[in-house]
């Protein structure tokens, strides 16, 4: 059995935030990661981040990533272990289960029990699948991973790419896909308007990619991979309509239709939660602290709500905050950087036509 | 393909050793760092397992980060590997998985 003060599961931008404010602070942290890196998502984002200073605005987000692990590891009383994934919380007597994978396929993974204080549970989000015939065809990928295979590993990840979804994810990586000379042949939207910055949008439009907005896939085709995707127009009930037919010759088709929260372990714990759409799916219910109706629980990042990266570093700085406070610890100027990091985030939150304040709202305590 | 420092605009790409594993009996180029979705996809590599039942339908890599369970793969023996996180290693055996598995 290993004894915390603090578990934190996930080690992307909101966990890292979190475990740097409670380690400040004095709490004992344990950060579990399921990925061989910390990082997150972070890792692959080449493009400069927006906001103010605080969220390391016009730095890119590989960069913010090296930031945090270099603060971090100042910290002797946090520690961080890899490629471990936190498998389940049992609300009868408070203990947390991880597996740690084997260094090979043939290694048994060892398991562990672990009894924190408290847990600040920042899992992230994954990619939402679309229906539509074909979707299973090889060429067929959720937008990280093309993210994945070109910004991380370096790969070409295809020639010709079709893109769903014109929120800020379907631009920001068809704009990555051009500059690395991939042709992105379209960005289509099911809704009338592009979700994502129109900075973003602008780009793309500049380097004469089409934005079609209500449009979606009406099937991709293709002969043991994908070889054609076929988009047509929507009308106002989201219906395809017959004879808009337009079919493009690609070898990928990257669905970016939004993230839905990873929650698992929030349900397995027993938290309250609800199905907010602007926040993308089953969310918990917190308070200002990010702390859930399970007193010893917090979240941040996207499993709270999804937003953007700049965002779940603010909410982990919260939550780190919250329960460094819980703990019992004296955090130093504590209203102040709680008032800064409101702060922050109402401003961050200020666009999306005010839908995620709207979802915070909703889920608030 | 592999970027090269001349073909990407942002990005340097530094990579691990060379090393060589075998993906359905064909020997393969990679580095060491890479998972094995992602060696074969540079290899030109896009079916990594067939759907179960009587179609077969190709499945290949969705989402890259272990989440989708679309790409799992035979490796030294072992079936369910999830292969776009499983890190490749010098002399690997990578099989295309057609059934469900043995545990």
């Amino acid at each position: 059995m290993i004894h915390t003060d603090l578990l934190i599961c996930g080690a992307g931008p909101a966990g890292l935030c979190a475990a740097i404010e409670a380690g400040a602070a004095g709490a004992n942290v344990l950060v579990l990661e399921r990925g061989h890196a910390p990082g997150g998502q972070l890792v692959k984002q080449t493009h400069m981040f927006f906001g103010s200073e605080k969220q390391y605005a016009s730095y890119r987000g590989f960069d913010i990533s090296d930031i945090l692990l270099a603060q971090m590891k100042e910290m002797p009383n946090i520690k961080l272990v890899c490629n471990t994934t936190v498998l389940a919380a049992y609300s009868d007597d408070g203990i947390w289960t991880a597996e740690i994978a084997g260094q090979t396929p043939n290694d048994k993974p060892r398991y562990e029990k672990i009894l924190p204080k408290a847990v600040i549970v920042a899992t992230g989000a994954s990619e939402k699948p679309l229906l539509f015939p074909g979707n299973d065809l090889p060429g067929v990928y959720g937008a990280g991973a093309v993210q994945t295979l070109m910004n991380q590993y370096g790969i070409k990840p295809a020639s010709r790419v079709v893109m769903l979804g014109a929120g800020n994810i379907g631009l920001i990586v068809s704009y990555q896909l051009m500059q690395a000379g991939v042709d992105v042949l379209a960005v289509c939207d099911a809704a009338p308007h592009i979700g994502g910055y129109l900075v973003h949008a602008s780009k793309l439009a500049r380097m004469g990619v089409p934005i079609m907005t209500s449009h979606s896939v009406k099937r991709a085709e293709g002969d043991g991979k994908l070889d054609r995707v076929t988009l047509w127009e929507l009308d106002e009930n989201w219906q395809g309509i017959a004879g808009t037919e337009k079919v493009f010759a690609a070898d990928a088709l990257c669905v970016a239709v939004g993230l839905s929260p990873l929650s698992e372990l929030l349900w397995q714990a027993g938290a309250e939660m609800l199905y907010v759409p602007a926040l993308g799916g089953y969310v918990p219910y917190r308070d200002e602290n990010l702390r859930t109706t399970i007193p010893s629980i917090f979240v941040a990042g996207d499993v709270a709500g999804v937003e953007e990266a700049s965002s779940a570093m603010v909410t982990g700085r919260l939550a780190g905050l919250g329960a460094a406070q819980y703990l019992g610890y004296d955090v130093i100027a504590l209203e102040a950087k709680k008032e800064d990091c409101l702060g922050q985030l109402q401003s961050l939150r200020h666009g999306h036509g005010g839908r995620i304040l709207e979802g915070i709202q909703q889920a608030s305590l | 393909m592999r970027f090269t420092e001349n073909t990407h605009p942002i990005l340097d790409f530094k990579r691990g050793a060379p090393i060589t594993f075998t993906f359905d009996g064909v020997t393969v180029a990679a580095f060491e760092g890479e998972p094995i979705a992602v060696a074969l996809h540079a290899a030109g590599v896009r079916t990594l397992a067939t759907s179960l039942g009587e179609q077969k339908r190709p499945r290949g890599l969705y989402c890259a980060i272990g989440n989708c369970s679309s790409c799992m793969m035979v490796v030294d023996g072992v079936s369910n590997v999830k292969s776009c996180i499983e890190l490749v290693r010098d002399g690997m055996v990578v099989e295309t998985q057609h059934d469900k598995g043995a545990l």
